[in-house]
């Protein structure tokens, strides 16, 4: 047994140097997809991991739309938000059609004829199919002032001239729901926002406090949270909200609801950053910090919530939805806002009597954009919470 | 256990006196009182107020003594269940809420019983056939309980029942039974109302405890003890119901604490679109018109409840799952 054997000869490989410079760690290096994947930062990850999230990803489009809409309210409602017609109280929704006697005029109403039913003093709208009122789109109607500061007179879609367009009916004094509803989501919207932004404020500032010093400080949050949490919401809101002055404006009232609302939500966001900090203070890099002698103010902004930063965000969007509904609940017990602030709540406290439902259904509309908001930040809730969960 | 129970009772005191306090805060903070705003509405119309009787009223209850002082004789009125005088409806608070915390007692309890039944078997059901249509449909609805706002479902619903029912619009009981003594007959008559408010209030909590009933079994059902069992050949029924049913109970029980003002706050927006005969109208009234010992009992009634809740979910959890020391202090 040889090694230089025939055999074995010619089975040797061929002595081989790589001139290549020495890099120990090739074998570890990543390709460029690999590299984008672990490098990604905490908020990329999120987005990806969201992204899957179909219905998540839906809703949080729908709630973008929604809020745009705020924006331009003036533009894309089709009547001013108080324009009265006195001929038209009461009026049921008009259809859009697109077609008339087999042919294609493009979007249009049927005007309607109205007559006063002398027996049961109703009044009596009837679709009138010769009257084709064909629908104006980015044309001049109702004029307006755009926030306040411009005026202008340029809408999305007028009716014909001289014609109707109540896509959702009118309410006792005539006035366009649509328009209405497109209104009112400037308050009920941006109410939902401001509370949770006050929420956030304070169980930030108590749950870090409680969170970081723990001792005394800590039990007296824990009894303050306890506290709060067992009034029930509802009747503690609308005892907080007697007490708004009458003579506040409504833009005051306004506010001074906003701030109810944030006063009474924090205590489970309070709960949630006292937990988590309570756990990440014992971490090494916050000694660390607090060793380089960093303020424990810097040390709980810097360094300790960014870790559970969306996590927080995701419980705050699932808390948005019953601020709207307690907005809503409590202007429609004539707690909350007042007319001549127009949000869905207030729509919708002149849909309170059982009359109503039996005759004028479409003044229930209001709620439909209030479900759909809901729903929307529910699902957006559930997706983000999902998605800063690490370990999914 | 008899320590906990002890120790615990001993925190709920100074809990509730903060809360009064709270409470007493809040009812006195607008300006002016009731008979302020009393003898304006009757001046306003015209009317003469008496003003003797009104005097007389003022010093009785204090009027006139700073805050603290009015705060404490009407603690120390509660702690003997004394609550107070209403002045709207001149008579002693406890004469005119009786009947009414009964039943807004009645209609919370019914409500949470309601949300426990509903949602047990279908958070089970969607949890084991997760990702199934069936799964998603059912999720759906609950997501549209939580969403819709519930005075409006009531008011649909209440004019459902009407015109398909034939049921007395508002309202707990048949009219002819209002200020009958309880029978038999009236009881009857206020179960088979009882329903539309309790699926009312109940629809949003249900649709919350559902979900959270799921994902709690979720959790468990892919620990490695059931897939032990399951390896083990044990049947699925006994696999699912033996343990990990029976983790995922906690939020039931747990949820009594959180359940409790939900259910009452809901039922203070329902039963005043359905004029029912509870706590909800009466407060709202009471508020507006300033009635101060009214208004703050009524308050102070739901958050006692709500505390004493709390408290009795907290020991049935403790008697649920042993995995929860009560005893031996701090656990960290």
């Amino acid at each position: 047994m040889s090694a230089d054997s025939p055999r074995a000869a010619a089975e040797r490989l061929p002595h081989y140097v790589s001139h290549e410079p020495f890099d120990p760690y090739a074998f570890e290096a990543m390709s460029p997809e690999q590299e984008r994947y672990y490098l990604a930062s905490q908020w990329r990850m999120m987005w990806w991991k969201l992204r899957r999230h179909r219905l998540a990803v839906i809703s949080g489009a729908i709630l973008i739309v929604l809020y745009a809409s705020i924006l331009v309210s003036e533009f894309l409602a089709p009547y001013g938000l108080n324009s009265r017609h006195n001929d038209f109280i009461y009026v049921p929704p008009q259809g859009i059609h697109l077609f008339h006697d087999g042919n294609f005029v493009g979007p249009y109403t049927y005007g309607y004829d109205y007559k006063l039913d002398m027996k049961t003093l109703k009044r009596v709208y009837t679709v009138n199919p010769n009257k084709v009122q064909p629908l104006r789109f980015f044309c001049h109607g109702d004029e307006y002032w755009f926030w306040g500061l411009v005026q202008g007179d340029l809408h999305l879609v007028c009716p014909a001239q001289d014609g109707t367009f109540f896509f959702l009916g009118t309410d006792r004094l005539g006035r366009d729901m649509l328009s209405r509803v497109i209104y009112g989501a400037r308050i009920s919207l941006t109410i939902g926002i401001v509370g949770i932004s006050i929420s956030f404020l304070i169980g930030l500032t108590l749950g870090g406090l409680a969170g970081y010093y723990g001792g005394w400080i800590d039990s007296l949050v824990q009894r303050l949270i306890e506290i709060i949490r067992s009034f029930p919401e509802l009747p503690l809101w609308m005892a907080l909200s007697a007490i708004l002055p009458v003579t506040w404006s409504p833009l005051w009232v306004y506010f001074g609801i906003t701030i109810i609302l944030g006063m009474i939500d924090w205590t489970g966001l309070g709960r949630a950053v006292r937990s988590k900090l309570l756990a990440l203070r014992e971490e090494d890099f916050a000694t660390a910090a607090m060793l380089m002698g960093a303020s424990p103010r810097r040390i709980i902004v810097r360094h300790l919530l960014p870790s559970f930063m969306s996590h927080l965000i995701a419980s705050a969007t699932l808390s948005i939805p019953s601020m709207i509904l307690g907005e809503t609940a409590l202007s429609f017990l004539g707690l909350g806002l007042r007319p001549p602030i127009t949000s869905w709540g207030v729509l919708l406290n002149e849909a309170q009597n059982i009359n109503v439902v039996a005759l004028y259904p479409w003044l229930m509309i209001p709620v439909i954009p209030v479900i759909i908001v809901v729903l929307a930040f529910n699902f957006l809730g559930d997706g983000l919470r999902d998605a800063a969960d690490p370990y999914r | 256990m008899f320590q906990y129970i002890i120790r615990r009772i001993l925190i709920m005191i100074p809990t509730l006196i903060v809360i009064s306090a709270v409470i007493f805060a809040i009812i006195k903070l607008p300006p002016g009182d009731f008979f302020t705003a009393y003898v304006e509405t009757l001046r306003a119309s015209g009317e003469q107020a008496d003003l003797q009787k009104i005097a007389f009223l003022r010093e009785q209850y204090h009027f006139d003594d700073p805050a603290w002082m009015q705060y404490g004789y009407w603690v120390s009125g509660l702690a003997q269940g004394d609550l107070g005088f209403s002045f709207e409806y001149e008579r002693p608070v406890s004469q005119v809420v009786g009947d009414r915390l009964l039943l807004t007692f009645i209609v919370s309890v019914a409500t949470i019983i309601f949300t426990w039944v509903v949602s047990f078997p279908i958070g089970v059901y969607s949890a084991t056939h997760q990702y199934s249509w069936s799964d998603y449909s059912l999720t759906f609805l609950g997501f549209l309980g939580l969403a819709t706002p519930n005075f409006l479902l009531a008011l649909v619903l209440l004019y459902l029942a009407n015109v398909y029912f034939g049921l007395s619009i508002g309202g707990l009981m048949e009219p002819r039974y209002l200020d009958q003594p309880w029978s038999w007959a009236k009881a009857m008559s206020v179960l088979s109302h009882l329903w539309i408010p309790v699926l009312v209030i109940g629809a949003s909590g249900t649709a919350g405890m559902i979900r959270r009933l799921r994902a709690n079994l979720l959790d468990e059902l892919q620990k490695q003890y059931v897939v032990t069992a399951r390896a083990k050949g044990l049947p699925p029924f006994r696999a699912l119901v033996k343990y990990p049913l029976r983790m995922s109970l906690n939020p039931f029980i747990a949820d009594i604490g959180a359940l409790l003002p939900h259910v009452i706050s809901g039922a203070a927006v329902v039963s005043v679109v359905l004029s029912l005969p509870t706590t909800g109208p009466m407060l709202l009234s009471a508020l507006r018109s300033q009635d101060m010992y009214l208004a703050g009992s009524f308050l102070f009634f739901m958050a006692f409840l709500t505390v004493i809740g709390v408290f009795l979910s907290d020991l049935a959890l403790a008697w649920l799952d042993p995995r929860i020391r009560l005893d031996g202090g701090v656990t960290r």
